[in-house]
């Protein structure tokens, strides 16, 4: 499966910030400072969703905000995985009544790891992105079974 | 004749923004010429959502307008609601909640200042002072249970006591930032390539910063001496008597510029850990909450009639937080927001005109924005002041559509 192959290197993680309260995005930003380290194993942040293999999307997402969050996630190469941080972006949080909110993530765009918490903790970042890494492994080892 | 003006545009999804907003800029050369500001990317209609529930929930859901200032927003909230019920925080609570309230003032101050290194290129500088902010956030969660948005006050109190040992833990941490700050005064402020490249760039004088309105940190390093705390104390505050952190009384001048609010935001840290000693030694006894129980709080609530306006001064500049309660709800009635960043983001627009593309990062980090707390809904009224409603407003696109097209003779 050489389609898989991007992600037997480390992870490049793009960040986008939705309508979250930045709570959840100064976590992630701690997650890759010195106490927690995700740097060490090469998972760091880019600037452009073009060189990523994972997004980051945190917040409940405002309506005015829904169609640039679906742009990032075309721009970005396939194979890609999505990681959802923050109970607003899952659920809708603490914002589930507003007017300006067009739902939760995985109603946009599709998910492949929720990480709960308000916020949640570097910890939890950090094994929501191994747990994506995981999943596409699965994946990996299924289409090999097939062939 | 060639090309002279280009178009850039920064934004809404940006490596150099934490957050969704979009800075339109021309610029010829490296020169900007015309620049235009777009925000509202982030708007969730919170005070919408607040007055619908109750009063409790609403504190809560205030502390999720920014998660940075996540109990500056709290702070305004009770204060205003208090004001409003005419009950007061038992001195106990009056002093723990300046404690809370500082140390975050210096893990918002620490994160500014890495993120300010990281927009110049000084990664390994983001990473050190980070380093130094998970001290705090330690002592944070041990107070409160959280690292951040801590959920720890309450109208009239605060919900956690602060006991003996934790203490002896806010002292260790005093006296790790103590040193902390000294090392960080002397990287940011000796630092010639620093210097360089914050001297003289994002200039306010103190004439413009009066009139485009800024608070906080931007229009104190312009050298206007104004603080909530000063101005109009509250809690342990009014025995403290906070003076204004002004550049003129640390280095003689003040320029107003960036480096200036890397000096003002570096000495607020010396400050703050002024402020916890103090509140730490003069603690009173006694009981934490005016009103313990929340059915009771609530039900006050619902009899009450009344308004009142809250004030904070966050890490940003001053929050104020307006309630009315009408006595038929046991939530506010009203609730209005106004956060520091709406008038700082002001001061963007004539900051960039004239500068170079390469200062851009600086300048949209300098007043650390913070769009979650700023972004509002944009009502269109017609002359008669009524609403204009988007459907409306797109049918007349096109009705004028149609019009150029039969013009045009394109149809009958």
């Amino acid at each position: 499966m050489g389609k898989l192959y991007s992600f037997k290197r480390s992870l490049w993680v793009f960040h986008a910030s939705g309508g979250s309260c930045n709570a959840c995005d100064i976590e992630i930003i701690a997650a890759l400072t010195p106490r927690y380290d995700a740097e060490r194993f090469g998972i760091k942040l880019v600037g452009s969703p073009r060189h990523a293999d994972v997004l980051l999307v945190t917040g409940a997402i405002p309506r005015d905000f829904a169609d640039k969050l679906r742009r990032i996630y075309e721009q970005m190469p396939d194979p890609k995985a999505v990681v959802v941080v923050g109970n607003c972006g899952t659920s809708g949080g603490v914002f589930y009544d507003s007017y300006n909110i067009a739902g939760p993530i995985d109603e946009i765009i599709p998910v492949d790891v929720y990480v709960p918490g308000c916020p949640p903790r570097p910890e939890a970042i950090i094994d929501g992105v191994v747990k994506a890494w995981l999943k596409i492994e699965k994946l990996e080892k299924q289409l090999e079974g097939k062939e | 004749m060639a090309k002279t003006q280009y178009y850039i545009p920064v934004g809404p999804i940006h490596p150099a923004l934490k957050e969704p907003i979009r800075v339109e800029a021309e610029v010829e050369g490296e020169k900007i010429v015309k620049v235009d500001v777009k925000r509202g990317f982030a708007h969730r209609g919170i005070e919408y959502m607040g007055m619908k529930r109750n009063a409790i929930q609403t504190l809560y859901l205030s502390e999720r307008i920014c998660g940075i200032c996540s109990i500056s927003h709290p702070y305004a909230f009770v204060i205003g609601s208090e004001k409003a019920l005419g009950i007061e925080a038992p001195p106990r609570a009056q002093y723990i909640r300046p404690i809370i309230a500082e140390l975050e003032r210096i893990h918002s101050h620490i994160l500014w200042l890495g993120v300010v290194a990281h927009e110049m290129g000084f990664d390994s500088l983001l990473f050190w002072t980070w380093k130094g902010r998970e001290k705090v956030l330690d002592l944070l969660e041990l107070l409160t249970g959280n690292r951040i948005n801590y959920s720890v006050f309450m109208i009239g109190g605060v919900r956690r006591d602060i006991k003996e040992s934790h203490i002896k833990a806010i002292k260790e941490t005093i006296d790790f930032y103590r040193i902390f700050t000294e090392e960080m005064k002397d990287v940011f402020l000796s630092d010639p390539v620093y210097k360089a490249r914050t001297r003289g760039v994002a200039q306010l004088s103190k004439e413009m910063a009066l009139k485009l309105n800024v608070c906080g940190p931007v229009a104190r390093a312009a050298g206007l001496r104004m603080d909530v705390r000063q101005d109009n104390p509250y809690d342990a505050y009014a025995d403290i008597g906070v003076r204004a952190v002004v550049p003129q009384d640390i280095v003689g001048e003040a320029r107003g510029d960036a480096y200036d609010i890397t000096l003002v935001r570096l000495y607020e840290i010396e400050q703050s850990l002024d402020i916890i000693e103090f509140c730490i030694d003069n603690m009173p006894e006694g009981k934490i909450m005016a009103i313990p129980n929340y059915v009771v709080l609530l039900s006050k609530i619902k009899k009450t009639v009344g308004e009142g306006i809250g004030m904070h001064e966050a890490p940003r500049g001053e929050v104020v937080h307006y309630f009315k309660y009408d006595g038929t709800r046991d939530g506010p009635a009203v609730w209005k927001v106004v956060a520091p960043s709406y008038n700082n983001i002001n001061s963007w627009a004539p900051l960039l005109l004239g500068a170079e593309v390469a200062d851009i990062p600086i300048v949209v980090a300098y007043i650390d924005p913070c769009m979650c707390c700023n972004d509002r809904v944009a009502v269109v009224r017609d002359s008669d002041g009524r609403t204009l409603d988007y459907s409306l407003i797109r049918r007349k696109a096109v009705e004028k559509t149609m019009k150029i097209k039969k013009e045009l003779g394109v149809i009958e």
